[in-house]
């Protein structure tokens, strides 16, 4: 479609000179305006007007109702001497690291087994996804009926194996029940994480596994030296998810313990919840949310940013 | 946060394509592929076994239980024993479910809200992704690049704006908002997924059209749509998966029975005083909600890992 038009279009790009290379351009811009907006305008609506209006309300004090008030940084400067919203801060971190130490050793430890080809693997694979079917609130309330003291599933044991341990009031301890709920996320994300895993193993070239047979390196000499640093951005995607993931944790600890007993479960999107609908201030309850939202970006960036690993990744170009 | 994950793995193998895109699209059988020799040693590989198998239990322990304490009336449930299908069963709990709790209107709702989530999530993000494909304009690439900035919000952060929206809208407590909201928060992971899939068309194929003489809507009828069809159902999936299970949106954005979804509706019938204590309601409750979704996967496996892995870009 010849040279001599491409420097002319580009010489006189804004008159209305109607080259057959400006016409397809037109025709294409058209096109993807009629492509994209739907999506655009949804998204636009839903997701990003929100984050601008959220930023916003941040600084109002408002109850859907009443009048929107501006009123500066007072629900700033409230946030920052507001103990409950820090405790809510420190158990929504402490959740994510419990979750964290948790899943990274198990869901890879289960990756590493089912990538394996084995016929019985793959049916073992088939059941860990299970969980992922049920939703966040069935998850909930099956536990519960696992956990209730006395007539649950673990007190049988307690009386009728002798194992009393198991007999305790699991969510209305406030020593136990962050980590019950740190367990029944597990039992849910484990198996997303080993499929992560799983990707990730058979990802490497079975032929660096030759070369370490042939040099004689032992099992654990072979996990130490091929696979872990082989499965390195594997990590860091699944550790960015599990930790971004949690910091946002809600329907499980809504269902189950409401942030008691106390606020031992207390977090911050429960918080957020809390001061938000049942309280009507939405403009404190956007604070709580645009830190959430801070924290989990300003996490997934620096674990990405620590590692290098934007650069790998086709993806996503552009944004980190 | 990212595509290395299962996401590309399993959509974007096919991106490995060369000339014959339709071809690399058909051939995404899963092939046994050679992982490495790990194994040789049979100490751990017994251990190995032993640690899945734990796994497998820990897995399987709550369910079972829920689906034998479903099977029991209130007083069997108290009296009997919870891990042996011993003392009586019955099915009079799923009864109960049907008749008197109203989560048959909420599995209306949530029928209507998956379908119809999905049909938007597909089409808007089908259409978005071949845009961005085609690198057409200015407007394709800054579209990219918000809805990738998205990807990083969590939904508990915007919830509160979502709902004033909704109220202005004079659209809360319907199932539209519902609709729009969760297909909102799905779309930019859905249109990744398709990006990413789509980028294995090659380049050569849409000159080719065009040299034919075909427009962009020619291109995506005759090109696009008949290639990208595999990925639609991982789509589908995905965004079925998070229509079907979502909790958070429904609990703000409704509030009427008669718009209840499941999740939410399952909470309120364990909340109520009258079937809260009624453990086998409530479990055959929660595997009545979750029956759909276990068929379409004993169907559909290789389709639902991969709609999982959809969850990996977030």
């Amino acid at each position: 479609m010849a040279t001599a038009s491409a420097v002319l279009s580009k010489e006189r790009a804004a008159k209305p000179l109607r080259s057959p290379r400006s016409a397809r351009r037109r025709k294409l811009l058209l096109a993807d305006i009629a492509g994209l907006s739907p999506t655009m305008v949804l998204y636009g609506a839903f997701i990003l007007v929100p984050v601008v209006f959220a930023l916003f309300l941040s600084f109002t004090s408002w109850d859907v109702v009443g009048k929107l008030q501006w009123v500066g940084f007072a629900n700033w400067s409230r946030f920052f001497s507001d103990s409950g919203a820090h405790h809510a801060l420190f158990v929504t971190l402490e959740l994510a690291g419990l979750s964290w130490l948790v899943e990274t050793p198990l869901a890879m430890a289960l990756g590493l087994f089912i990538a394996g080809t084995q016929r019985y693997r793959q049916v073992y694979a088939a059941i860990y996804l299970v969980p992922l079917l049920l939703s966040t609130a069935g998850i909930a309330l099956m536990w519960s009926g696992v956990l209730t003291p006395a007539f649950g599933g673990l007190a049988w044991f307690s009386t009728h194996l002798n194992l009393g341990f198991l007999d305790r009031n699991w969510l209305g301890s406030p020593s136990l029940a962050l980590y019950v709920v740190v367990a029944i996320i597990a039992w849910q994300f484990v198996p997303f994480h080993a499929l992560i895993y799983q990707a990730g193993r058979r990802a490497i070239p079975a032929e660096i596994y030759d070369a370490a047979l042939v040099d004689g390196a032992s099992l654990s000499q072979t996990f130490r030296y091929v696979t872990l640093p082989q499965l390195r951005y594997t990590i860091v995607t699944s550790s960015t998810l599990i930790v971004v993931g949690s910091l946002t944790y809600f329907d499980i600890i809504f269902i189950l313990t409401q942030g008691g007993p106390g606020d031992t479960t207390r977090v911050l999107s429960l918080d957020m919840y809390d001061t938000g609908f049942l309280q009507t201030e939405f403009g404190y309850a956007s604070v709580l949310a645009v830190v959430l939202a801070v924290i989990g970006i300003a996490v997934a960036l620096a674990l990405i940013r620590i590692t290098g690993f934007g650069k790998m990744d086709s993806g996503r170009e552009g944004i980190w | 946060m990212s595509s290395t994950g299962v996401a590309s793995t399993t959509v974007g193998t096919a991106a490995a394509s060369s000339a014959a895109a339709a071809r690399t699209v058909r051939a995404r059988r899963p092939r046994r592929r050679r992982v490495g020799a790990v194994g040789a040693n049979p100490v751990a590989r017994t251990v190995a076994f032993v640690l899945a198998t734990v796994w497998l239990v820990i897995v399987l322990f709550p369910i079972y239980y829920m689906v034998l304490a479903s099977l029991r009336t209130q007083g069997e449930y108290l009296s009997g024993d919870p891990w042996l299908p011993v003392g009586g069963l019955s099915l009079s709990s799923y009864g109960t479910v049907f008749s008197a709790t109203g989560l048959g209107t909420d599995f209306r709702n949530s029928t209507v809200v998956t379908v119809a989530t999905i049909i938007l999530v597909v089409l808007f993000s089908l259409g978005a992704a071949y845009r961005i494909v085609r690198r057409g304009s200015r407007f394709a690439a800054v579209s990219f690049r918000l809805i990738l900035f998205g990807l990083a919000v969590p939904i508990q952060a915007i919830i509160i704006p979502i709902f004033i929206f909704c109220v202005k809208l004079h659209i809360y407590d319907t199932l539209l908002a519902v609709v729009l909201a969760a297909s909102a928060s799905l779309i930019a992971v859905a249109v990744l997924l398709m990006v990413n899939y789509l980028r294995a068309i090659p380049r050569e194929l849409f000159d080719a059209m065009s040299v034919d003489g075909a427009g962009e809507w020619t291109t995506f009828t005759r090109l696009v749509w008949p290639l990208a069809r595999p990925v639609l159902g991982v789509v589908s999936i995905f965004a079925g998966l998070g229509a079907w299970n979502n909790f958070l949106i429904p609990l703000i954005l409704t509030q009427s029975n008669s718009n209840t979804v499941l999740p939410v509706g399952l909470f309120r019938v364990a909340s109520t005083s009258e079937y809260g204590i009624d453990v086998p309601v409530v479990m055959g409750a929660v595997l009545l909600s979750v029956l759909p979704l276990v068929l379409l996967y004993i169907g559909l496996r290789r389709q639902f890992v991969a709609g999982l892995g959809g969850l990996a870009i977030r």
